[in-house]
């Protein structure tokens, strides 16, 4: 009730934005800054000196507390100033496996002249948890990851991330939240290894016509890494144009299709998606040539990273709604 | 909440560590011995378990050393509250909380009690060269809180330095404006420790033999004066002390007299206007020159013309007073203390008792017969081949009789207790009054220093006709004492090792001289800082009425501003040129942008020329040329001396005449 409260509360003093493409400006109306736990315990100690420095008429005691009250003030315009105006790009968020964890990079840009220090990036809002820290030189660009957990397959957004800092004194905590556009595929979490690939034979009829064999020559294509080197036309190589895969028509054992309707109906659609994972990982361990057939989807038979890739992505995005990390 | 707070490193470690040292070791000579010692020993061990990444010991450990520690600083001190108890105590601590400290938060902690610590050093010096020292503490204290906070270990020790330094400079301003602005509350708001003013020195309320000469040998000063107009002659300058009536045949003793809020001289001449700036002597009088004829603010004067602050002078306090150096007082007869002042304890000092009722059979008891006595007296003095030293050999019980008829040696204060018990023994009125007499004048500054050094005693004699009349007995024997001071008056060893203000080369006189004018500045403007000083400030900027009200309006106005202008030169978003190999390219590939062409992040540039000259074959000249300008200003080996400028000039008009 309380949380629910709190976070109303704070979405309407920082209203929630929409993810945002290109480079996010740190602006300065979207840094704010509060005073740490420590900051207030520094007001104390400073509060404790003045009065000390009252009771006794110890004029130096005025002149350090006032010194250190300006520091104080000065701090906070570092703090903000370490945070202020950074450029935030969304960078690589590679594709993973559900049930891993999603590596969310951000592209930081330092515009300014001051080196800037200790900048944290979190999920959490107050930078409490797994914040990770980089430093960004003046003129200068790194990059910095976050985790996100990936609990189900599809499109994950990193959602609202939390950049912030305590540089220099620590007395101040000065926070934005940044929501690249930006996500990570997920793939479905792959069913466990020993199940055998579907027969050859189960794919027999469908698509034959434009399976590929290895018995009689179709043409050329371009050369994918993990071609047989025996099906490379060396000839054309020799004469430099490049490297090209022989491609030949007719049907062999290496040639698989993976298709949802192979699949017995009391599985459930993850379960399905759960057991093509596994089959497309173990097809592609064994550089077998494989298609892939989805009710709403049918990916041509080939072989390589690439079809990999794609296959596992049309699993990882079978009807799936987009979801955040805000979603879980 | 939070137990991920990121563990301490040896770095930081050190930081702190060095940071406490700094501050604690000045207090290091004040401390007993054996929790100097132990504090280092802690630091010590400190570093060491840092660098060879050992626990932390336990908790009982430190709670058991924390309580010996603090038994032992106990029967040290004899108790735990107080000035110096409560440093050691501090210093306990916090080289015990550098064993605790395992964390950044634990680090800020220490920082913040290292700034306290600071503070502490100002009850016992507030001196420039001490808040020289104090101010590079805070320096080190803000780099290790600086140092805390990186994430990332920064190369060497420099770094958070620099900007510890930088961002302290930057609170200059509002620091000053603070004290200017911030309404002095008049203290203190509580009681204070009974040590809080221990181990000042100055004058005592007695004397005995060896009381003076003893302070004689300190340098420190008790006042200054700034004279309105010429400064008296030397001879004239009788700062007026304590004044002691009675004698118990060792020791004089001053008694609390009425107090007074007006002056009344019978007759006042010469007036020497001038202000005091009196150093805390922690007792209620304030100095004067013979006789103060106006009272400072909150002060009265005591029935023997001795001003007194209605508190004790327990900080360096200036007040403007006016004296007349010819004077008139205690011309009235009926004063009871005339009585008081011819008491001598009996049995002591038989010789001189008799040598007194002698002089009073002599002179018969007409009226003037009392001065008649006294310049027999001085006479006396003079033929006895009195010596006016500051080592005189320790006398018994009959001092005076020792001082006068065997020893023959003495300081002031056996030359007026010997003075006053033998006018006494006449029959004449006469008591001990101690003070300062003369001072130093420092042409940098156009004042007086008068120093302990310049610690006196001289009698007044009263007589119907004149009243209380000074008399210095001293200065009968050593007239150099009055006129030149004290080392003309004794060219001694002793006096020579003082200092360097009475150093004979003038070079070392002059900077000693030069010195104490900033050391008096210092005090004037900053250290005695008051809300009578703020008044006299608004006053001069034509602020009336509160103060306080005004004040505190000034303040938050000034803040802002100061905080607005530093806001504004820290987050000023410099829209500078960058650099212009940078810009030129820049402006080349918006010019592309716009053909429909947008250079992506992740492009190079040649892969980007490429492009063009694949999709827009018409640009591909162009383009390489600027590519390669680019790249060969941007990358190529800056030692490999092409001509930059040529270059650059190049670049800039092919992207200027760019066609797209």
């Amino acid at each position: 009730m309380l949380a629910t409260l709190k976070s109303r509360l704070s979405d309407w003093f920082i209203p929630p934005r929409a993810p945002e493409t290109g480079v996010i400006v740190l602006v300065q109306r979207r840094v704010y800054i509060l005073p740490t736990r420590q900051g207030l315990l520094f007001a104390a100690v400073l509060l404790m000196m003045l009065l000390g420095a009252i009771n006794y008429a110890l004029s130096l005691g005025f002149v350090l507390t006032f010194l250190l009250t300006a520091l104080a003030f000065n701090a906070m315009l570092f703090t903000f100033r370490n945070l202020a105006r950074l450029n935030v790009t969304g960078g690589r968020a590679p594709a993973v496996f559900a049930g891993s964890s999603a590596q969310f990079t951000l592209n930081l840009a330092n515009p300014g002249d001051h080196p800037r220090h200790a900048i944290g990036l979190s999920l959490d809002k107050r930078g409490r948890t797994d914040a990770q820290f980089t430093d960004v030189p003046a003129k200068a660009a790194v990059q910095i990851s976050v985790a996100v957990p990936a609990v189900r397959r599809g499109k994950l957004y990193p959602g609202r991330l939390t950049l912030f800092t305590r540089f220099p004194l620590g007395l101040y905590y000065a926070w934005s939240y940044v929501q690249p556009a930006m996500f990570c595929i997920v793939y479905p979490r792959p069913a466990p290894p020993g199940l055998p690939l579907p027969s050859a034979e189960a794919a027999q009829g469908i698509g034959a016509s434009h399976g590929q064999g290895q018995e009689d020559f179709a043409g050329l294509r371009p050369y994918h890494p993990g071609d047989p080197p025996r099906h490379i036309a060396w000839k054309a190589a020799a004469r430099g144009q490049g490297l090209y895969t022989k491609q030949f028509t007719g049907q062999a054992a290496s040639e698989i299709w993976l298709a949802w309707d192979q699949l017995p109906p009391r599985m459930d659609t993850e379960e399905k998606l759960s057991r093509l994972t596994r089959w497309v990982l173990d097809a592609d361990a064994q550089r077998l040539h494989y298609g892939l057939r989805l009710p709403d989807a049918t990916l041509p038979m080939a072989g390589g990273d690439a079809q990999r890739e794609r296959c596992l992505e049309a699993l990882a995005l079978h009807d799936v709604a987009d979801f955040s990390r805000d979603d879980e | 909440m939070n137990n991920a707070a990121p563990a301490i490193s040896l770095r930081n470690t050190v930081w702190l560590t060095a940071a406490f040292v700094l501050v604690a070791a000045p207090h290091a000579a004040r401390l007993p011995p054996w929790l100097s010692v132990l504090a280092g020993a802690l630091c010590v061990w400190r570093v060491y378990l840092a660098r060879t990444r050992l626990a932390l010991p336990a908790r009982w450990l430190l709670i058991a050393i924390v309580t010996a520690s603090a038994a032992a600083i106990f029967l040290h001190y004899r108790t735990l509250f107080g000035r110096d108890a409560g440093v050691a105590l501090l210093v306990l601590m916090i080289s015990l909380k550098l064993l605790e400290t395992r964390t950044q938060r634990d680090g800020m902690v220490l920082a913040f009690i290292g700034y306290f610590l600071v503070t502490t050093h100002f009850f016992y010096a507030q001196s420039i060269p001490a808040a020289l020292y104090l101010l590079a503490c805070v320096w080190l204290i803000t780099a290790a809180m600086i140092s805390l906070q990186h994430t990332r270990e920064p190369a060497g020790y420099r770094g958070p330095l620099r900007t510890s330094a930088v961002m302290l400079a930057q609170s200059v301003p509002l620091m000053v404006v603070f004290f200017m602005l911030f309404p002095r509350v008049q203290g203190p708001l509580w009681g204070m420790p009974s040590d809080a003013f221990a181990g000042i020195s100055g004058l005592s309320d007695n004397m005995s033999p060896g009381t003076i000469n003893k302070l004689v040998l300190s340098d420190e000063v008790a006042l200054r004066a700034e004279f309105v107009g010429a400064i008296p002659l030397p001879n004239k300058l009788y700062w007026r002390g304590p004044v002691l009536m009675d004698f118990d045949g060792q020791t004089w003793t001053t008694t609390s007299r009425p107090l007074y809020n007006n002056i009344e001289l019978r007759r006042r001449e010469n007036p020497v206007r001038y202000s005091v700036t009196i150093e805390p002597h922690n007792r209620r009088w304030l100095f004067a020159l013979d006789i103060p004829s106006t009272l400072p603010p909150r002060a009265s004067i005591n029935a023997d013309y001795l001003l007194q602050s209605h508190t004790p002078v327990t900080r360096r306090m200036r007040y403007d007073v006016e004296s007349h150096l010819e004077y008139a007082i205690g011309t009235d007869r009926g004063n009871i203390m005339l009585r008081r002042s011819l008491q001598l304890p009996p049995g002591y000092n038989p010789r001189t008792l008799a040598l007194g009722r002698e002089l009073r059979s002599r002179h018969g008891d007409a009226d003037d017969s009392g001065e008649a006595i006294m310049n027999a007296v001085l006479t006396l003095f003079r033929e006895q081949k009195l010596i006016y030293t500051l080592e005189p050999p320790l006398l018994g019980r009959d001092s005076v009789d020792e001082f006068l008829f065997d020893s023959r040696q003495g300081f002031c204060e056996h030359f007026s207790s010997a003075f006053v018990v033998l006018m006494r023994a006449a029959g004449v009125p006469a008591r001990v009054v101690t003070g300062y007499l003369g001072g130093e004048y420092n042409p940098l500054g156009n004042y007086l220093i008068v120093r302990q050094s310049d610690a006196h005693a001289w009698t007044e004699v009263w007589s119907e006709k004149r009243g209380w009349v000074r008399v210095d007995p001293t200065n009968s024997v050593s007239p150099a004492r009055a006129d030149s001071g004290l080392a003309a008056a004794i060219p001694e060893s002793a006096l020579l090792q003082r200092g360097m203000m009475s150093s004979k080369n003038p070079l070392v006189r002059q900077v000693a001289l030069t010195w104490d004018s900033i050391a008096n500045q210092w005090n004037q403007t900053v250290l005695s800082y008051n809300l009578e000083s703020q008044r006299a400030l608004l006053y001069r900027a034509g602020l009336d009425g509160d103060t306080v009200r005004t004040l505190a309006v000034l303040l938050i106005g000034a803040t802002i501003i100061i905080t607005l202008v530093l806001a504004f030169a820290t987050l000023k978003y410099r829209r500078h040129a960058r650099e212009p190999v940078l810009a030129a390219y820049q402006k080349f590939c918006d010019k592309m942008a716009r053909t429909g062409m947008a250079r992506s992040e992740a492009e190079g540039p040649l892969d980007f020329a490429a492009r063009i000259a694949h999709a827009r074959p018409e640009f591909a000249t162009t383009a390489y040329e600027i590519t390669r300008l680019y790249v060969s200003l941007r990358y190529q080996d800056s030692k490999k001396n092409i001509n930059k400028n040529k270059y650059l000039k190049k670049l800039q008009h092919s992207v200027n005449t760019f066609p797209a």
